[in-house]
């Protein structure tokens, strides 16, 4: 799910850096508060246990294929949400930088996509409610709190993995990098999540198990009896749930609006090709306009890096490009030229 | 060799480059930074059409490569990384977009294709800027000077000890692995079985590891911050190659240069 630079548009990316700044500052601020300083190193080494982890390919029963660990739920259950998230942004600092995993402007958006939904959707709404809830009698049951475990992580890392999916489609679609029309794309991205965060879900519930039989102290909201006065109701899980459906549901169904599915694009995306006059439907008087997707594009218009296609329409585009291709030939050979030099200077210096 | 031994030999090996003595590499890291920072929102920025004025960006990291010493041929193994998911991205452009945007003599080529082709290439640019950025600049080095663009010391800090920290967990997850592998030669990877125990084992340890850590820096008198880290100064050499690349960044992104040179060469 990292994505690289060239799938974002600089305002995406520059809005994606803003949101997992905000939430990375809001945890710095929390941990200050909880004035810890024993966490920072516990941090530090689970970030690169995490990064240890993910290098290790994890045979799927029954498929021959291989699944990995993205690490989020994982990190936010042993050392908090805001401590876990923190975690993560230096893992993926580090991908970035050294494995070419998610590019440098990208950095925020995969922040975001991949350790905010993980750390702090997966912990506030699903593992901390569960844990505190009495689901399958895990306060008293030894077995039901196996099962929380296990059902809490699955959950957990479906639910935010799909989230993370979303993301990535809006975020894509929103630089309009791809000619995708949304509900094709969302299609093609969240069924191969759903799989991919089964996976993830089980390995992540492997792995906290094993923790909870050796050492059930370093889970967090697990047997802290004193905390019960907080916890959160089953119902009240299933309202959190509920809303964030809702919320999705709704997103969803405002880009499904403004971005037309496969098939309409089909009878008024391509109006020189002649399908627009062969239906005899008008693009611009058809369906619905809605006044949300026309402040978006004047907001896009108005705060775009450097106006888009214009190329397109521009009378004298073949023509540059034509002389543009030719040029960009010649600073080819002219690259390739002061390699040439380079490598000649350098041997000359070094004799 | 495991996937974790790989990747703990690409991290030495990027060490290794990034220790060089090379002008570039005599920069500060900071004024690196923003010209890699600056060299990316260039590319991101162009449309999706605009390949020939796109083209001419190759200019930095060819020239970065020249002047470093480090190969383009070692940055572009990278690019297996990057471009398989950029193609996934945009392969359906040229069969979606297929309005006619040019003619190469009497071919006609679509948006589409232009679009494809323009996404690989920004996939491949910004992957070469990130590469020269990171084997020109010690990771230690570049984490610190983040401090001087306000980044909270704790997010400094982490990333710090995670930079030491991955070689030390990755050897030992590298380690455990040998060892799983002997014991089950017929394994490809990790069986399902053993996912719980393996990374259980693997996490048991890191806690530990991260209280011996903590109780070591405490005997050299840590109280929740880090002692001061080396900082480079930030010259006046640094802020002119800081503005000269900036400049030429966007000279290349306003003007279409290689239409201009084409056009000069009577094209």
């Amino acid at each position: 799910m990292h994505m690289a630079d060239a799938l974002l548009s600089p305002s995406t990316a520059a809005v994606m850096y803003a949101a997992s700044a905000t939430a990375a500052g809001l945890s710095v601020r929390q941990l200050r508060k909880e004035n810890d300083s024993r966490k920072l190193p516990v941090m530090a080494v689970s970030a690169a246990m995490i990064f240890a982890g993910q290098m290790i390919n994890y045979t799927i029963p029954g498929t021959g294929s291989s699944g990995h660990l993205c690490g989020g739920m994982l990190l936010s259950a042993l050392l908090g949400p805001q401590a876990g998230f923190l975690s993560m942004i230096a893992v993926l600092t580090i991908q970035c930088l050294f494995f070419a995993d998610g590019g440098l402007m990208a950095l925020g958006a995969n922040i975001w996509n991949m350790a905010f939904y993980g750390c702090f959707i997966g912990y506030y709404l699903i593992w901390r409610p569960l844990q505190r809830s009495n689901l399958f009698g895990c306060q008293t049951s030894h077995s039901g709190r196996r099962a929380v475990i296990v059902l809490a992580s699955i959950l957990g890392c479906v639910l935010t993995l799909q989230l993370g999916a979303l993301s990535v489609t809006v975020e894509t679609l929103v630089s309009g990098i791809t000619e995708l029309p949304f509900a094709a794309f969302a299609g093609l991205m969240l069924p191969i999540h759903l799989a991919i965060g089964l996976v993830e879900g089980l390995i992540t519930s492997a792995v906290l198990l094993f923790v909870y039989e050796a050492r059930p102290e370093l889970l967090m909201d697990v047997g802290n009896s004193e905390e019960k006065d907080a916890k959160m109701s089953l119902r009240g899980v299933i309202a959190s749930l509920a809303l964030i459906t809702a919320l999705t549901g709704g997103a969803l169904s405002l880009f499904a609006s403004g971005n037309p599915d496969g098939l309409e694009w089909a009878l008024f995306g391509n109006a020189e090709a002649g399908y627009a006059e062969n239906m005899a439907l008008d693009e611009e008087n058809f369906g619905l306009s809605s006044s949300v997707s026309d402040t978006a594009s004047a907001i896009q218009e108005s705060t775009s890096f450097l106006p888009d296609y214009a190329f397109k329409d521009s009378d004298a585009a073949a023509g540059t490009s034509v002389s543009g291709l030719a040029g960009s030939a010649i600073v080819a050979g002219a690259c390739v030229l002061i390699s040439l030099a380079g490598g000649f200077w350098r041997k000359r210096t070094v004799q | 060799m495991s996937r974790i031994n790989q990747a703990l030999r690409e991290l030495q090996s990027i060490d290794e480059l990034a220790g060089g003595g090379s002008p570039v590499h005599r920069f500060s890291p900071l004024s690196k930074l923003l010209v890699t920072v600056g060299y990316i929102l260039t590319v991101m920025s162009f449309p999706k059409y605009a390949l020939s004025e796109l083209f001419l960006m190759i200019l930095y990291p060819v020239c970065i490569s020249v002047l470093s010493g480090i190969e383009l041929r070692r940055a572009v193994k990278q690019v297996r990384y990057v471009l398989p998911l950029v193609m996934a991205v945009g392969l359906f452009n040229p069969l979606l977009d297929r309005a006619v945007v040019m003619y190469l003599g009497n071919i006609p080529v679509s948006g589409g294709f232009l679009s494809l082709v323009s996404l690989m290439m920004k996939g491949v640019f910004c992957l070469l800027a990130s590469f020269f950025l990171i084997s020109t600049t010690p990771a230690d080095r570049l984490f610190a000077s983040l401090r001087k663009i306000h980044m909270p010391a704790g997010i400094v800090t982490l990333l710090l000890l995670t930079w030491r920290y991955i070689t030390v967990l990755g050897e030992e997850a590298a380690v455990m692995m040998t060892a799983y592998h002997l014991r089950a030669p017929e394994q490809k990877g990790l069986h399902w079985r053993a996912w719980g125990s393996f990374i259980g084992q693997l996490l048991l340890r890191t806690m530990d590891r991260g209280s011996e850590l903590y109780e070591s820096m405490q005997l050299r008198g840590y109280q929740g911050d880090f002692p001061a880290v080396r900082q480079d100064p930030f010259r006046l050499k640094d802020l002119l190659y800081v503005l000269g690349w900036v400049g030429c960044f966007i000279v290349l992104r306003k003007y279409n240069i290689a239409a201009l040179i084409g056009r000069g060469a009577g094209i």
